[in-house]
């Protein structure tokens, strides 16, 4: 089961979860993936240890795709 | 999988800052030291002379002393102050979930370093990382040289685990590009960072200091 999720206020919330062999199930993710990105969100996977990368599409065979916010300089 | 390996988004932010490499760490390094040294020598200069034109001026020398030992302190505490710990503003469950997940991100040693001291150690191209909430602190191969950064996600109310995996996952994508992205506060000697570090902090710096030199003995290898 692969679960998208986003770092917010709460610690972090689900926002979806899905198997590749539920149609349903991947639909909601993406239409919420993409309502993440429209909030200003980047979709984050880690790719192995140490390494992470941007995805701008949701990833089905990921395990886990992680929503966080932009950073800045202090 | 739908990834494409890419610079940082936030680098756009910051398009007038040359990205950050060895080369350039290495030249910041060499002109904090110059300026260090330059705040330093007068203050120590002006010292001797006075003692050496007039005995009598002992006490003003010693005041002379004093800025030659305080300015390159406060410079350090300004570079400490990146990752002060301080009081969490979200409620306790949400820094337990958030905590949780970064426990996910990172592996025994560093969820054990973060239990321990509030920072998450992270080895790197660049140097050994320590990122807290609200900034960072790159241990530089050899483990003599801090860069201490400011840096953070914009959204107080986070949790402060989520403040970190926040900026783990954008070290983890970019690390040039993270340290570009990042203001720097100070640059200088560990050992000037540490004094100035909360106790409970500096288990962290001298585990960054460790790794460090793992990197550089691996460099030299």
């Amino acid at each position: 089961m692969s679960r998208l999720i986003r770092m917010d206020h709460t610690g972090h919330t689900t926002l979806a979860e899905w198997t590749s062999d539920d149609p349903e199930a991947v639909d909601a993710a993406v239409r919420a993936f993409r309502a993440e990105l429209d909030q200003g969100y980047f979709g984050m996977v880690s790719t192995g240890e140490g390494h992470a990368e941007q995805v701008r599409e949701l990833p089905l065979d990921a395990d886990l795709v992680i929503m966080r916010l932009p950073i800045s300089g202090g | 999988m739908a990834c494409e390996a890419e610079s940082l988004p936030e680098l756009a932010g910051v398009h007038w800052r040359p990205l950050v490499d060895e080369r350039r760490l290495s030249r910041t390094a060499a002109l904090w030291t110059a300026t260090t040294t330059a705040h330093v020598v007068p203050f120590l200069g002006a010292a001797a002379v006075m003692v050496a034109v007039q005995p009598l001026a002992f006490p003003v020398s010693l005041a002379s002393l004093a800025h030659a030992w305080v300015i390159p302190e406060l410079y350090a505490h300004r570079g400490a102050n990146v990752v002060r710990p301080k009081p969490p503003r979200a409620g306790a469950q949400a820094e337990r979930v958030s905590v949780g997940l970064l426990g996910d991100l990172i592996g025994h040693e560093a969820r054990d370093l973060h239990a321990r001291t509030g920072l998450v150690l992270e080895r790197g191209a660049l140097g050994a990382w320590l990122i807290g909430p609200a900034g960072a602190l790159l241990v530089r191969p050899g483990g003599r040289r801090v860069h201490c950064y400011c840096v953070r996600v914009n959204d107080p109310e986070l949790p402060s685990g989520d403040r970190i995996a926040h900026l783990l996952l954008a070290l983890r994508t970019d690390e040039r590009g993270f340290a570009t992205v990042a203001n720097l506060a100070f640059s200088g000697a560990r050992w000037r960072v540490r004094r100035r570090l909360d106790r409970r902090v500096r288990p962290a710096l001298d585990a960054a200091a460790e790794a460090a030199r793992a990197l550089d003995r691996r460099a030299s290898a």
